[in-house]
């Protein structure tokens, strides 16, 4: 009976916390609207472009040298098999689509969640232990629009370009491996890549980038907002959402391959 | 509960010969808060049970009741902050539990909070703090709304710190800078959560101070949750007594000084609850 009791408390739990997610993401779309260039608040577009400097300028060095590596690393192990059957050109293909499909995303998403995530659950946590979030709501705003939509934009704008940084450099660094073994110039094994990518990829990558952003930003307010019992919890709440959102990411990142295997090859 | 029968009888007798020095609660007016058998449950655990309390435009109420007791708690769901798990509460009229966003947010704006722990946004400066009000709901220019920022400050004895951040003012000044956030909306409402918490007791005078100068200067409805007694007894119009979630008594400084309830009376005499803490027996046997 217990047993029985703990599944059904863990399920209600879960499906709870999706539920909570799924609220959060709709009100987040909504608030999100109000920062439109157009009509929206202009003290938002503000926080959203200070946004865009914290999770996309300042995490440019770290995604460029992890996701470089991640290329070399791809290129060397890729060379290292292929080199038995004479196949080393093939490095090119195998470094292209590899890093655009699924590296270049997942590497630019787990630098962001190192980064933003955590930094972003342990600033919401924090707000909601000192009582600010409480403040917001009696004075009429809603924490959902003035905290977590500046950072959805932001991240909205940045994730994609991060992407495509963490793409190129993963790309540039598999140049600079067949360089050297295969005397390839750099013209041509951009030449060649740019040959073998398809509409495809970019389109998956993209999408990716976006999933990507939007889990980081709900996962890591969602567990800020969530916090209880002091700082403890505030230390509590970023461990989970960095736990929280490299789960959903890498679950995503299954959907959206097997999406794309299936439904657009 | 008695004593709430009690409160509506002298607020008719004082209804009828309603003067100008007729204190808030004998004028015969609709109460501005009026809170009616609240329930608040966490699990199996009862904060509040079946909670009766009205206030009255213009007057002050201090809400009194040991650490647990249920107090903050009564202030947070008044505050619109949580849901109870049973009965209302009316603010203007406008019942909170089952308002709509926008009811909400006109009661939210007609109300001014004080927490506990001041509650500043640490990433902004105070000045930006104390605006943020303004810059949200109104349409004002920013040269009005510093000015505007610059008078509330000096409103609660706070001048030339707009440029600091909050990590940088004494506990004191925090809490005064929380009360000109709070006023700049120029709410008919205003609540304190132990507004005197964690501050000396010159710079806890000092704020009591603040608040007699805000309800004569403003004439604003003030609820205040506190323990201390000594500003309790001189800030408030009436006080009501909170004890395990239940209220024992409401009315006047007086009558709540003079109460017979054996609890009130250790509260106000500052006595032990020997009953309640096992009467610290476990140093009796270190007596010579």
């Amino acid at each position: 009976m217990t047993f029985l009791e703990s599944i059904g408390r863990s399920t209600i739990e879960k499906v709870e916390y999706v539920g909570g997610l799924t609220i959060q993401f709709w009100r987040g779309l909504v608030s999100s609207w109000r920062i439109n260039p157009f009509t929206g608040s202009r003290l938002r577009r503000r926080t959203a472009l200070r946004q865009m400097a914290i999770i996309g300028v300042e995490a440019l060095p770290v995604v460029c040298l992890i996701s470089g590596a991640t290329g070399l690393i791809m290129a060397l192990q890729g060379g290292a098999e292929l080199r038995k059957f004479g196949a080393m050109g093939v490095v090119v293909n195998l470094v292209g689509t590899s890093m655009t499909r699924e590296l270049g995303p997942l590497m630019a998403a787990i630098v962001v969640i190192g980064r933003s995530g955590s930094s972003i659950s342990a600033e919401v946590g924090t707000m909601a232990v000192t009582e600010e979030i409480d403040a917001l709501r009696t004075m009429a705003l809603d924490p959902v629009e003035f905290v977590l939509a500046p950072k959805y934009v932001a991240m909205m704008a940045m994730m994609p370009c991060l992407t495509v940084v963490a793409v190129f450099s993963g790309i540039l660094a598999g140049g600079i491996f067949t360089y050297f073994t295969l005397d390839m110039t750099l013209g041509v094994y951009l030449r060649r890549t740019a040959e073998i990518l398809l509409m495809r990829d970019i389109v998956s990558s993209m999408a990716k980038a976006v999933a990507f952003g939007t889990i980081i930003v709900h996962v890591g307010c969602f567990e800020g907002f969530n916090v209880t019992g002091g700082p403890e919890g505030v230390g509590r709440s970023t461990t989970n959402a960095v736990v929280k959102s490299i789960f959903l990411v890498v679950l995503a990142d299954l959907l959206f391959t097997a999406f794309f295997y299936f439904f657009w090859r | 509960m008695n004593l709430l029968a009690m409160n509506t009888d002298t607020r008719k007798q004082g209804g009828a010969g309603a003067g100008a020095q007729t204190p808030p609660h004998l004028s015969g007016g609709e109460p501005i808060i009026s809170v009616r058998g609240l329930v608040v449950d966490y699990g199996n655990r009862h904060v509040l049970r079946q909670v009766d309390l009205d206030v009255y435009p213009g007057e002050t109420m201090v809400i009194l009741g040991a650490s647990g007791s249920g107090k903050s708690t009564l202030l947070r769901h008044i505050e619109g902050l949580a849901r109870p798990s049973a009965g209302t509460i009316r603010i203007k009229g406008i019942d909170i539990c089952s308002a709509s966003r926008k009811e909400m947010e006109r009661v939210r704006r007609a109300m001014g909070v004080s927490f506990q722990s001041a509650a500043m946004f640490n990433s902004m400066t105070v000045g930006d703090n104390v605006a943020l009000p303004l810059r949200e709901h109104t349409n004002l220019a920013e040269p009005t709304i510093r000015l505007m920022t610059r008078m509330k400050l000096q409103q609660v004895g706070l001048s030339g710190v707009e440029d600091l951040y909050p990590a940088e003012l004494s506990g004191g000044m925090r809490k005064r800078a929380s009360v000109a956030r709070a006023l700049a909306m120029d709410p008919e409402i205003l609540l304190f959560d132990e507004p005197s918490a964690g501050l000396d007791p010159i710079i806890a005078a000092g704020i009591d101070e603040l608040i007699l100068q805000l309800k004569k200067t403003f004439k604003m409805t003030i609820v205040i949750v506190t323990h201390e007694m000594q500003s309790a007894y001189l800030i408030a119009d009436r006080m009501c007594m909170l004890y395990r979630g239940e209220m024992l008594a409401v009315g006047g400084v007086e009558e709540i000084r003079s109460h017979a309830h054996p609890h009130i009376r250790r509260f106000v005499d500052r006595a032990a609850d020997r009953a309640e803490q096992g009467g610290a027996h476990y140093l009796t046997g270190f007596e010579s």
